[in-house]
């Protein structure tokens, strides 16, 4: 069993500058910054390194951070552009019984992370639905395709980002109330 | 010669008998082999975490019910323990044992349907009826605790709605002395079928390794033979304190992880719950079910992961907080949506009729698949 | 009540008009498709099960849409789903019937405001013919429910249209 801390410590001595962070300071569960494009190499060393042994990947999760940049226009409007988002991943160890927590953060405007499918297989659909819901890409998936919202739901529509405004029409059906 | 053959595709769903509510599952086949199975969701896609964005947190609670509708009182307990522990607050001891008593029977509940909707598919019809004469007698132990039938809104963030009625203890002990003959009964029903063993032993066999790394959980990952259970291996609430075993598949019928150890790990749990429910209600205490709950619920910032044993597995609430009156984010991770993702790789090689008896074993619930 | 008029004597003729007879026989083998689609579902299952016995009333499930004559909505239908329930309720023979079971499917009930993938109400793409409140309605609500529609279905005319 190894807490947070040892096992930043032991990804900041494997992969150097890709890991930035440790979070502690807030409750509950600490977790660790790294950065997206490097997720994969990452999750493989966290499954196969006989220290860690993180086995199950509990979920994957998209989030929305909801801090865009506001810049002013020429006119006096403001206008909002910009911002994060960021896959979790609630990772737990089996036979040593520790959990850690893995954090990416990739850009709004091309939001593009490392897939972990080909480490733990039940990222495929958690994935697809951070696809779905947040519209974050995961490079390497071999089916990033809508798995909630029908396949011909609006494109650029992620009902979970925090500027998501809901169509009037779907298929010639009201939405609204 | 040479026959140019090509592989069909078979649509099943999103209105079938046994698709458990509205799945579509797309089949490859080649003759009457699956080649492939690719299941296609969103049919039951309610919205849940947009409507945990926009509501405060006692008004999640009837959402929650509404995501597992078989195991409404599980997720209310997820739930609240997840939002307990990123407030810390400390129960009483009273709500611990009611808590405990209520996600236990209805784990057996879940199961009851598990088990007779099981049959139903593979072509046994009466046990069916027998499962929902005794998990209706359950749910009105429910009812007369909370008034409602199926979706109950009884755990509430620090406490329950209500306390339970003075006749409940000696009800509950009247119905698990009624209930125990009942699982034998399911046994030479269903169980040690000729026909039933036939269509379930060496069926969708799903070894321990694949298991772990498709994330399975609950009975499911039991049947493959993993001892695992949160009650046990990463305790909440108070489980810690009961004595009870934790049954796995070992095979009998066939090989480990087959549809008939899968389905033997349901009705021996329901056993290990009759016990834990005894044992709780030997030992529960007097006193005040509302103290502990927060007159106004806003956690600190910060983000939390909370899981706990449902019925169908592992099922987890990750929340984060910005400190206001409603959450930023809740996702919630249900056990059927991960474990359906596994059909894949259980089907293929397997005859068209076996899809169904694969389908039936994984129990899911597409409430919370879909969410 | 009933369809009886009139008894010969040696008892082996009726005599009753046509609406009678056949409104008698619709009402008494409504065939429900066999389709579930949220937690309503569940209730009616238990409806169907050995407490509350569905089949008492002539109410059978039957799992294909050629051979059905009332669809019980029962539960959330969704903008995905809705597609699909509009073609399974084309596909069923007339007459056919429609009891839309549960809030969700009368009106949206509670993902009415924030549920960008709801159907607000399933008569926006099939009439209904009987509504049953309910979040979810109790078995003997759906009862009560179905026994509204064979009133309904008593009151029918073949030559006048009635709604």
């Amino acid at each position: 069993m190894k807490s947070s801390k040892e096992i930043f410590e032991i990804l900041k001595d494997e992969f150097g500058d890709k890991i930035l962070e440790l979070k502690e300071d807030i409750p509950v569960d600490p977790y660790i910054i790294v950065t997206p494009d490097s997720t994969e190499k990452i999750a493989r060393f966290l499954h196969d390194s006989s220290d860690l042994q993180f086995d199950s990947l509990m979920v994957l999760s998209g989030v929305d951070d909801n801090n865009p940049v506001k810049t002013k226009n020429e006119d006096g409007t403001e206008s909002l552009s910009g911002g994060t988002l960021s896959v979790y991943y609630h990772l737990y160890s089996i036979p040593l019984n520790h959990k850690i927590v893995i954090r990416a953060v990739t850009e709004k405007e091309n939001p593009m992370v490392q897939s972990v499918e080909s480490v733990w297989k039940t990222a495929d659909w958690h994935e697809r639905e951070a696809f779905d819901m947040v519209g974050i890409r995961f490079e390497n998936h071999p089916d990033l395709t809508r798995i909630l919202l029908p396949y011909d739901w609006d494109e650029s529509s992620f009902p979970l980002r925090k500027d998501y405004k809901n169509p009037e029409f779907y298929q010639g059906m009201k939405i609204p109330y | 010669m040479s026959i140019k053959t090509e592989h069909m595709v078979l649509n099943m769903g999103p209105q079938h008998p046994s698709t458990h509510g509205v799945l579509r599952l797309e089949l490859e086949l080649n003759g009457e082999l699956i080649v492939n199975v690719k299941p296609h969701i969103g049919y039951l896609h309610r919205c849940f975490e947009k409507h945990a964005e926009a509501m405060t947190y006692p008004q999640i609670i009837p959402y929650t019910d509404r995501i597992d509708y078989l195991a409404s009182i599980s997720n209310n307990f997820g739930y609240a323990v997840t939002v307990e522990k990123l407030m810390g607050i400390q129960v009483p001891e009273r709500v611990e044992y009611i808590r405990v008593i209520f996600g236990e029977l209805q784990r057996i509940a879940s199961h009851l349907v598990a088990i007779g909707t099981y049959g139903l598919d593979i072509g046994a019809f009466t046990p069916f009826l027998y499962c929902f004469r005794d998990r209706e007698k359950i749910l009105s132990l429910f009812e007369m605790t909370c008034g409602a039938r199926l979706l109950y809104n009884y755990i509430w963030v620090g406490g329950l709605s209500h306390d339970i009625h003075p006749e409940f203890v000696r009800l509950t002990r009247e119905f698990l002395n009624y209930f125990r003959p009942q699982v034998e009964e399911v046994n030479q029903l269903l169980s040690y079928n000729k026909i039933f063993i036939e269509r379930t032993a060496n069926i969708g066999i799903l070894p321990a390794e694949t298991a772990i790394n498709f994330g399975m959980t609950g009975p499911n990952l039991r049947g493959s033979g993993v001892k695992f259970d949160l009650r046990r291996n990463d305790p909440y609430s108070i489980y810690d304190r009961f004595d009870f075993d934790i049954p796995v598949g070992d095979g009998r019928m066939g090989t480990v992880g087959d549809c008939w150890d899968r389905y033997f790990v349901r009705v021996l749990e329901i056993e290990q719950s009759i016990r834990i429910i005894e044992q709780a209600l030997d030992q529960i205490p007097e006193g005040d079910v509302s103290s502990a709950i927060p007159k106004r619920i806003k956690p600190p910032v910060g983000s939390v992961y909370g899981r706990v044993e449902n019925p169908r597995g592992e099922l987890g609430y990750f929340l984060i907080s910005d400190g206001g009156l409603n959450p930023f984010r809740l996702k919630v991770r249900g056990p059927s949506f991960v474990s359906l993702s596994v059909m894949g790789e259980l089907c293929k090689g397997h005859l068209i009729a076996d899809v169904i008896a694969i389908l039936g074993s994984i129990d899911i619930v597409l409430g919370e698949v879909d969410r | 009540m009933g369809i009886l008029d009139k008894e010969f004597s040696d008892s082996n003729i009726i005599i009753t008009n046509f609406d009678n007879l056949m409104n008698w026989a619709r009402l008494s083998s409504l065939w429900q498709l066999g389709f579930g689609l949220a937690c309503c579902a569940i209730e009616m299952m238990a409806t169907s099960a050995s407490h509350y016995d569905f089949d008492r009333f002539g109410v059978i499930p039957r799992n294909t849409p050629r051979q059905a004559d009332i669809i019980i909505i029962s539960g959330t239908v969704t903008l995905k789903m809705a597609l699909r329930i509009k073609r399974l309720y084309e596909q069923i023979a007339d007459p056919k019937y429609i009891i839309s079971m549960g809030s969700c499917s009368n009106c949206g009930g509670p993902y009415w405001e924030h549920g960008y993938h709801v159907l607000k109400g399933v008569d926006r793409v099939i009439p209904v013919d009987v509504y049953v409140p309910g979040c979810p309605p109790r078995p003997e609500a759906l009862l009560e429910g179905l026994l509204k529609l064979q009133e309904k279905i008593r009151n029918e005319s073949s030559v006048k249209k009635t709604a």
